[in-house]
């Protein structure tokens, strides 16, 4: 077993550091969670990998969950963290369902709560450590946000996490548009998706887009996408430079 | 705060640990560096995989809470209660402790169940599980031969299979095999030693001494 001795410099401004503990790095993680705002609600979409290291261990990880009636929660990171606040979730509706008063904790109200939670753990350098993306319906509003571990939270009409943010929010920047109808936003979703899967080695090709509504909440089957690599130029790289492979 | 080391590394731990489903309960399955299955109630069992004193002392608190729970609830535990338990202490320690574990039992509510509890202390419950270092070795054996409800005998039969494949191969596993089953009826242990093992890829029929190779039928003896 490894000691790791945490030791101080001398120049430290850091108080005595005993008992404290801090979470260093991830070990099982989920990677992007793409989400956009179309006519009638949120659709979101997640893969099903829980990566360990480089190693694509658990390939049905659901990282998108239901959240009272009108909320949607998908996660990237940290598996154990997610499952962490799946639980702090829990609590908390049940104290609001509690109240019995007709009202109900709305998306809005969620991610403020979420952002709370992230933001004072990363101030005790013990974050949760994942990115979130929260959306719902209610009263006919639509939300859409995001938190990340330490607590930078926005909202807006289309939301990434990880390497989402760099692959697909390009293409929704150019093809997102309002009142989209969910056959249209399926396939904006599946196009991200897609990209992700060629070009993110966390990626799994098994996911689930998820649609939440007025209604509320429906996550799909877990379904695979097709790919294309019958590109020319993967036949025969080494057209353009005879002599090698 | 470090963050290059680790992303990268899957933390290889010296054992084979497997937990499989079949149509009745569970068969877990293990080499011999880890002590198999370590009893936590009578329906549960959890297979050790990491540091040793870590997985030690994270079943040894699991074994007491399931039995005052067990008092208090008036019957057997299931292996979900077991498996919560040991998640609690993996993931509220998880800058301490280095043990990843698998645990499987049987309980009336839900028949057989393998959950398997990675360092971090994430909680997944799967059809099988595969840990230890040598499992690095099971991934694509389990993805080729693994199926839906075997039958007891089919599923003990493969987690040895399985098990001595990644003795083969791992290092850091070795011994012999042992197998626990568990299911409505309770629980059986089984015990296979390396030489009752079918033999691999280069590997060779073991003799007790090449004298008996030479005084045996002998064209060509000293060519071995």
């Amino acid at each position: 077993m490894n000691f790791m001795a945490s030791k101080q410099p001398e120049n430290s401004l850091l108080g005595p550091e005993s008992d404290s503990q801090r979470t260093l790095y991830p070990y099982v993680t989920g990677t992007s969670v793409v989400a956009l705002k179309y006519k009638d609600g949120i659709l979101m979409a997640a893969d099903m990998g829980g990566s360990y290291g480089s190693t694509l261990r658990y390939k049905s990880v659901e990282r998108m969950k239901p959240i009272g009636k009108h909320s949607l929660l998908g996660a990237s990171g940290e598996i154990s963290d997610f499952q962490e606040i799946l639980r702090y979730l829990d609590e908390l509706i049940l104290y609001d369902n509690m109240w019995d008063d007709g009202n109900s904790l709305g998306p809005k109200e969620v991610h403020n709560y979420l952002t709370r939670v992230m933001y004072n753990r990363r101030n005790k350098f013990n974050p949760l450590w994942n990115s979130l993306v929260l959306g719902g319906v209610k009263n006919g509003q639509k939300y859409l946000g995001t938190v990340s571990m330490i607590g930078v939270n926005f909202e807006d009409n289309h939301v990434a996490t990880g390497f989402g943010n760099h692959l697909a929010r390009p293409i929704l920047r150019q093809e997102w548009h309002e009142n989209l109808s969910f056959e249209d936003g399926v396939r904006l979703l599946e196009k991200c998706m897609r990209v992700l899967l060629y070009r993110d080695r966390s990626a799994v090709n098994k996911l689930q887009i998820a649609k939440i509504t007025e209604d509320g909440v429906t996550i799909s089957q877990p379904y695979s996408l097709k790919t294309y690599w019958e590109f020319s130029a993967f036949e025969n790289p080494a057209q353009g430079a005879i002599g090698s492979w | 705060m470090d963050l290059e080391m680790n992303l990268n590394a899957s933390h290889s731990m010296g054992t084979t640990i497997i937990g499989v489903t079949y149509n009745g309960g569970v068969v877990l399955g293990a080499d011999s560096r880890t002590s198999t299955g370590m009893y936590l109630t009578d329906n549960v069992y959890v297979c050790r995989s990491g540091s040793a004193a870590d997985s030690q002392i994270v079943s040894d608190y699991v074994r007491y809470f399931l039995h005052q729970h067990t008092i208090q609830l008036g019957q057997s535990a299931t292996s979900k209660v077991a498996a919560n338990l040991i998640r609690l202490l993996s993931y509220n320690n998880k800058n301490m402790l280095e043990t990843g574990l698998i645990v499987g039992g049987w309980d009336k509510y839900e028949g057989g169940k393998i959950y398997a509890i990675p360092l971090g202390g994430t909680l997944i419950e799967q059809p099988f599980a595969i840990g230890g270092s040598g499992s690095s070795y099971l991934y694509g054996f389990f993805d080729q031969a693994w199926k839906e409800g075997m039958t007891k005998d089919e599923a003990e039969q493969f987690v040895v299979k399985a098990v001595s494949l990644a003795i083969a191969r791992d290092g850091a596993s070795g011994g012999v095999v042992r197998t626990v089953i568990i299911n409505s009826e309770g629980v059986t242990r089984n015990f296979y030693p390396s030489d009752k093992l079918q033999l691999w890829h280069e590997e060779l029929e073991p003799q007790n001494s090449l004298l008996d190779l030479l005084n045996s039928s002998s064209p060509e003896p000293m060519n071995i």
